[in-house]
């Protein structure tokens, strides 16, 4: 799990409610097997126009906000299918946080597991961040361990998340190890359940 | 008897498997929860095997995992290997990785292969009280059972390989109350829409949705299946309908379901999961069924919906400045004028299947209109079953030659263009009457503009090369299953 602490960077505006995943990181992406370089492949039909080419109509293609790291969003981000793909991309496009005020559950989850951090912030404080970005250099320091969004002119803004993958995030632990210390409590569990629970290996499946 | 049948406090089904699947932690805040059933595909797969690998971690219990493909196999020629080469590689990966890991695999070419969330129900492997999860986020269709079903992402995948365990937060609950009786062409996916539309596409979210309500009782389990299908689409991670007999029975028989007398002392035990008479809701939303109507997506979301009577929106009618560059933008990527009737919508293709409307009782709802009549010639219309049993006992009662006389394509069993990652899609600009459940952009192709519909209502349009009121029509009466000969 990579661990998130603190964050300085540049912010970019995605002034868009309910951005799915599939826009984040279109289907024809899904295929490959590994998790790295879907960097170039997000937002792909909003980025590029049919010939690849960049489309200047697009908030992400503007020059002011090259190199960004901090995306601010819509109400809704990441909604629709749990495809872990979209925050490989977001992570690969170069973001390490995304600003929003509202997340789509499984999207969090994917999130937190990534290092890439979902910032819950009211609606008005988004609105706040979203005015400054747009004037282009707007730089902003998230910090978890005292959950503020700061900027350089005073703007402290608190933000609230999940415990488990802030203490995830801090540390650095591998949820899967977690998990994997707690055996012999999951042992003792698998002792305990019903015996009418259906096995997948039983006559009549494969 | 369960250790809930004494409780003071009335329960809900989702508080009692919530309790009752906490291995260790604290069940008010984060615990660690057994998972009964882990349903794995080749899309969201093959990263979380590829990192047990490289830390040298077994699959804990292959015994309750159950790996099938479906997402991107071609539902036309598979007596050939497919021509996509990287598909072909993740399928073969997934082969491996079953293989390696002794976990049960319904592959391309097995009696059983078929849609993930249609196939788990179907082999009786999804019970009331169970915790179910995989890597697709229409898991919470598996919730029909009283079962808590949630998607989850790769990582998540991983560590439930791993452990059988995932780490959660108990959540609040959201009660959806449908009361009284669905008019006649009116389904559950009509009812699962008007839901969507009413809660909106987040209106659910941060909750376990659980349906109750007359309407709710009266469905089959198909029509059960369908409605939780499309809980994730109004943001809730999981829906549940409480076990009753209608459960109870459909599992009968079934492969993963014990018998003889086991299956009465199953059968309890599911009941016991039921929830209690005067357990509390966080919140509760009631509509009337009566008051329901066939609906048709008009935009990119499945919460821009509208009654088949009605009429494309006008932007100016949205009442906040973001609504109002929402559904404008959604207009122009639909190609829609404002105020268009929805009956004048004309259409290209049609796509009846998916985890939302693949199942018998939809393709039996479809021919039943389809039946007799020809597809609109300028309409190209593709009926592909959820499993191979679907389509086997389609065949048996001659569901398939309904369509094909009639001019639909009949296909091999797949996610298909629910969300084209295999050859089935949408060209840029075709529109499509479609039954699967999202209306995303490019969702079913690049460019491709998706209405979603009920399975009677795609087959009117095919019919009509444009959206009706299947109210308005004679479907052919139906006489023990099979549609009768016209």
């Amino acid at each position: 799990m990579n661990a998130f602490t603190i964050h300085q960077g540049l912010c970019a505006t995605l002034s868009r409610d309910d951005v799915d995943t599939d826009q984040i990181i279109p289907k024809q992406f899904l295929k490959r097997t590994d998790r790295s370089d879907y960097g170039d492949a997000c937002f792909f039909a909003w980025r590029y126009d049919e010939n690849g080419q960049p489309r200047p109509d697009f908030e992400l293609n503007e020059p002011i906000y090259r190199g960004a790291t901090i995306l601010i969003a819509g109400r809704n981000f990441g909604c629709g299918s749990s495809r872990e793909h979209a925050v490989w991309a977001l992570a690969g496009m170069g973001f390490a946080v995304v600003i929003a005020p509202s997340f789509a559950d499984i999207f969090t989850a994917n999130s937190l597991q990534n290092g890439l951090l979902p910032v819950r912030l009211e609606a008005a404080s988004v609105s706040r961040l979203r005015e400054r970005a747009a004037r282009g250099g707007y730089h902003v320091t998230v910090d978890l361990q005292s959950q503020e969004v700061r900027d350089d002119d005073g703007l402290v803004a608190t933000f609230a998340v999940d415990p488990f993958g802030r203490d995830c995030l801090l540390s650095g632990r591998d949820p899967i190890a977690m998990a994997l210390s707690e055996s012999d409590a999951i042992g003792a569990f698998e002792s305990r359940r019903p015996d009418w629970l259906p096995h997948t290996d039983g006559p009549g499946i494969v | 008897m369960n250790q809930y049948s004494q409780s003071a406090v009335p329960r809900t089904a989702y508080q009692k498997i919530w309790e009752s699947h906490a291995v260790s932690g604290d069940p008010r805040s984060r615990a660690l929860i057994y998972i009964d059933l882990h349903l794995v595909h080749e899309v969201t797969s093959p990263q979380a095997f590829a990192g047990l690998r490289s830390e040298h971690r077994p699959v804990r219990r292959p015994d309750l995992t159950l790996a099938v493909m479906d997402h991107t196999v071609p539902t036309w020629e598979r007596s050939r290997p497919t021509p996509d080469l990287v598909a072909a590689e993740q399928l073969r990966q997934l082969a491996d990785n079953c293989r390696a890991a002794a976990v049960p695999l319904l592959d391309l070419h097995h009696q059983r292969q078929g849609i993930v969330h249609v196939i788990g129900p179907e082999l009786g492997l999804i019970q009331p009280g169970m915790t179910v999860v995989c890597g697709d986020s229409h898991t919470s269709t598996l919730g029909a059972f009283g079962a808590l079903a949630f998607g989850i992402g790769t990582s998540e995948v991983e560590q439930v390989l791993a452990s059988q365990c995932l780490w959660q937060a108990p959540v609040p609950t959201l009660e959806i109350r449908v009361e009284g009786e669905l008019p006649l062409g009116v389904t559950a996916k009509d009812m699962a829409l008007a839901i969507i539309g009413r809660v909106g596409v987040a209106g659910a979210q941060g909750t376990v949705v659980e349906y109750t309500g007359s309407a709710i009782r009266s469905l089959s389990m198909e029509g059960r299946l369908t409605v939780c299908n499309l809980t994730i689409e109004a943001g809730a991670r999981a829906g549940l309908i409480s076990p009753d007999e209608t459960t109870v029975e459909y599992l009968r028989g079934r492969a993963g379901s014990c018998s003889g007398r086991d299956f009465d002392r199953a059968a309890q035990a599911w009941l016991d999961f039921a929830t209690e008479d005067g357990a509390r809701f966080d919140r509760t939303v009631v509509l009337q069924a009566a008051e329901l109507v066939p609906h048709v997506t008009w935009g990119t979301n499945p919460g821009m919906v509208a009654a088949v009577t009605g009429r494309v929106p006008r932007v100016r009618d949205f009442a906040s400045e973001a609504e109002r560059e929402q559904a404008a933008r959604a207009l122009d990527y639909m190609g829609l004028q404002e105020g268009t009737a929805i009956e004048e919508i004309f259409i290209d293709r049609v796509f009846i299947g998916s985890c939302t409307n693949g199942r018998l009782e939809d393709l039996r709802a479809a021919a039943a209109i389809a039946a007799g009549g020809r597809v609109n010639p300028r309409v190209r219309a593709m009926v592909v079953p959820g499993s191979q049993a679907v389509k086997r006992a389609a065949e048996a009662e001659g569901l398939n030659r309904i369509f094909t006389a009639a001019g639909f394509e009949w296909r091999e069993p797949g996610c298909s263009m629910c969300l084209g990652m295999n050859p089935d899609v949408l060209a840029p600009g075709e529109r499509c009457a479609s039954t699967s459940n999202r209306n995303f952009e490019g969702r079913q192709g690049a460019g491709g503009r998706t209405h979603l519909v009920s399975p009677p209502m795609a087959a009117a349009a095919a019919l009509h090369g444009h959206f009706v009121d299947v109210r308005t029509l004679q479907p052919a009466p139906l006489t023990g299953g099979a549609v009768a000969a016209t």
